[in-house]
């Protein structure tokens, strides 16, 4: 089977969905950061296929790149805000995370 | 090898229009720096704010013997024009008072301040480059970079329930946003073949015209560019991205969502002012209408929509609110409703409103917080019902607390009723062309609105002049002479900008060139 660009995007979509729906039915904070990640990974997916297969160069692959260290940034982050949930509330549960309502 | 050397003769030549950004990007390490040796300094955090003023002072200093011609840099990254150059005067001003308001307070002890300073200085740094990207990659990456602090200061105050459940809330909320909105950038990248800003309305045109399907692409073009304005409608905090802003607002330690509430959200309507004002309407602009396809998008219609939805909904959840900072925050979105009708009307009248209503608006947001800080600081708390009889306690507090709440409501002879005047003097300069029926009711809807605001906002009022205390006002800490002057110099901002407004309606009109590219 010859691989073409629509399975890249096909795969880039799924990540991005998965992302999504791990995003709003995990409870775990961890697990809901690590969705987070797979809707970066997602259109990190998209940005390498469209370059290699439509645009040519290397813009794609540099926008991709950048997002791989941001995507470590922004872990890096929420895991520390993760942490300080946890001191505060003793669990990471984002049910319990809930005290603000008006 | 020639050509990379060309590369570097490019990016070494943009530094020299780049200097406001390094000083920010030294005075960040700076400060960390600093903050070291002072640490057990007894006027610590006096020195720590004069170092924050500084570095603002230098970045403010550079950003006028910068050159005024609009340019681009590093490889079209970034341009200089003078669009950017008026928000980076409004991030200066609002980062210069939240500087000022944080240094006598009690949100940040002494022991943090200068680490809060340091993280300040690298979001105005975020901010400067929000305001001036033109390449998506740079849109990206600023927003990212403003997002993150925003997360980590959200969450300041350690061993706070509030604060921890606020940045985790926003971390959740602004990690998905700018994922979707990468998603969608990578799609506009495969359909465009480009990431500049500056280049997507003729790809646009060169698409239309290529034979490929034309259903399919206008589709693809309309997800693409929904999931790019979920990331822009999540800074500037407009429905249905708003959910995080009330949480986040109350976490936060007050100075800062002061900050937040200016900085950010003038920095998301610069990134939507280049995006869909300055690349995607075309010469077609002036004569399409609103439900009119502008760059093959009907993005005019869509932000209308938005824009009702904001304004409507910040409005009436303000209606039920008892914690002053929750107020705040839903009086926000509503504004951000507000400056969203000057964007759907896509115009330069509408960009000039809009920069217009931001530069009143940091005063009078600004000024309402540092009431909330001062009363939080004597009675502890942010509940309207401590705000009864505050005319009789803090005359001062009151009064100047009743000016800016008129002129958010946008109260002749207040400045808000300026901003406000421009916004809706943008929408109905539309109302004869094309479409003009809709922009009529957006007009109606946005003057109702107001109305509704009213209500809420003399609710505080009354609170504040009628209304006997609630219990007998404890002895009230002596109010810090900064807080004293910032608060009458805001105040008299407020009114004198109400009455003679040609100084921001100069300015404005002599900022609006925007980099095309």
């Amino acid at each position: 089977m010859q691989i073409s660009l629509s399975h890249f995007l096909i795969v880039g979509a799924l990540l991005f969905c998965f992302g999504l729906v791990t995003v709003t039915t995990r409870r775990n904070a961890v697990g809901v950061l690590m969705g987070v990640e797979l809707i970066l990974n997602g259109a990190n997916v998209n940005f390498a296929a469209f370059n290699h297969y439509v645009v040519g160069g290397v813009s794609g692959q540099i926008f991709a790149l950048f997002v791989i260290v941001l995507a470590a940034a922004e872990a890096a982050v929420g895991l520390a805000i993760v942490l300080a949930v946890f001191q505060t509330f003793k669990t990471i549960d984002v049910r319990y995370a809930d005290l603000m309502r008006e | 090898m020639t050509n990379l050397l060309s590369l570097v003769d490019v990016n070494l030549a943009s530094a020299a229009s780049f200097r406001p950004e390094l000083a920010l990007t030294f005075g960040t390490m700076a400060m960390f720096i600093l903050d070291l040796f002072w640490k057990n300094h007894p006027a610590r955090p006096a020195r720590l704010a004069t170092g924050a003023l500084l570095v603002l002072g230098v970045a403010a200093a550079l950003l006028v013997s910068q050159p005024t011609a609009p340019g681009s840099l590093f490889n079209g990254m970034i341009a200089t024009d003078g669009f950017a150059t008026f928000f980076k005067w409004l991030f200066l001003l609002a980062a210069g008072l939240t500087v000022l308001i944080s240094a006598p307070g009690k949100d940040f002890p002494p022991a943090r301040l200068g680490e809060f300073y340091a993280l300040l200085m690298a979001m105005v740094l975020g901010l400067f480059l929000m305001a001036s990207a033109t390449d998506l990659l740079m849109v990206y990456l600023s927003i990212e970079l403003v997002s993150l602090v925003s997360y980590v200061l959200a969450g300041f105050k350690k061993g706070d329930r509030r604060a921890a459940e606020a940045s985790l809330k926003y971390v959740i909320y602004g990690g998905v946003a700018s994922g979707v909105m990468l998603f969608g950038m990578s799609y506009l990248f495969g359909l465009l073949g480009t990431t500049s800003i500056g280049q997507l309305a003729g790809r646009i045109q060169h698409l239309q015209a290529s034979g490929l399907p034309a259903a399919a692409t206008k589709l693809t073009l309309v997800v693409a560019m929904v999931l790019i304005t979920a990331g822009v409608g999540y800074k500037i905090a407009a429905v249905p991205w708003h959910m995080w802003c009330p949480d986040v607002y109350e976490g936060a330690p007050t100075p800062f969502t002061a900050f937040l509430s200016v900085g950010p959200k003038a920095a998301g309507f610069a990134v939507a002012l280049r995006l869909f004002y300055g690349a995607l309407s075309g010469p077609s602009a002036v004569t399409a209408g609103f439900g009119e396809a502008v760059g093959g998008l009907p993005w005019p219609a869509i932000i209308g929509v938005m824009s009702v939805a904001t304004m409507t909904l910040g409005n009436l959840t303000a209606l039920a609110q008892t914690n002053l900072k929750r107020l705040l925050a839903y009086s926000s979105i509503a504004h951000a409703g507000y400056l969203l009708m000057g964007l759907s009307a896509a115009s330069d009248r509408g960009v000039q409103a809009i920069m217009i209503y931001l530069l009143i608006y940091v005063v009078m947001n600004l000024g309402s917080f540092l009431v909330v800080i001062l009363v939080a600081e004597a009675t502890g708390s942010e509940s309207i019902l401590d705000y009864r009889g505050l005319a009789k306690r803090h005359p001062l507090a009151a009064t100047a607390f009743a000016v800016f709440l008129f002129s958010l409501t946008g109260i002749p002879p207040f400045a808000g009723f300026v901003g406000k005047w421009y916004l809706f003097v943008a929408v109905l300069d539309r109302v004869p062309g094309p479409g003009g029926n809709w922009y009529a009711v957006l007009a109606i809807i946005g003057a109702l609105n107001s109305a509704v605001s009213l209500y809420y906002y003399v609710r505080v009022v009354r609170a504040m002049f009628i209304d006997q205390p609630y219990a007998e006002p404890r002895q009230a800490p002596a109010t810090p002479l900064m807080y004293q002057l910032l608060l009458s110099a805001s105040a008299v901002a407020v009114l004198v900008f109400g009455l003679w407004w040609t100084p921001m309606i100069d300015w404005t009109s002599a900022s609006l060139q925007i980099f095309k590219g």
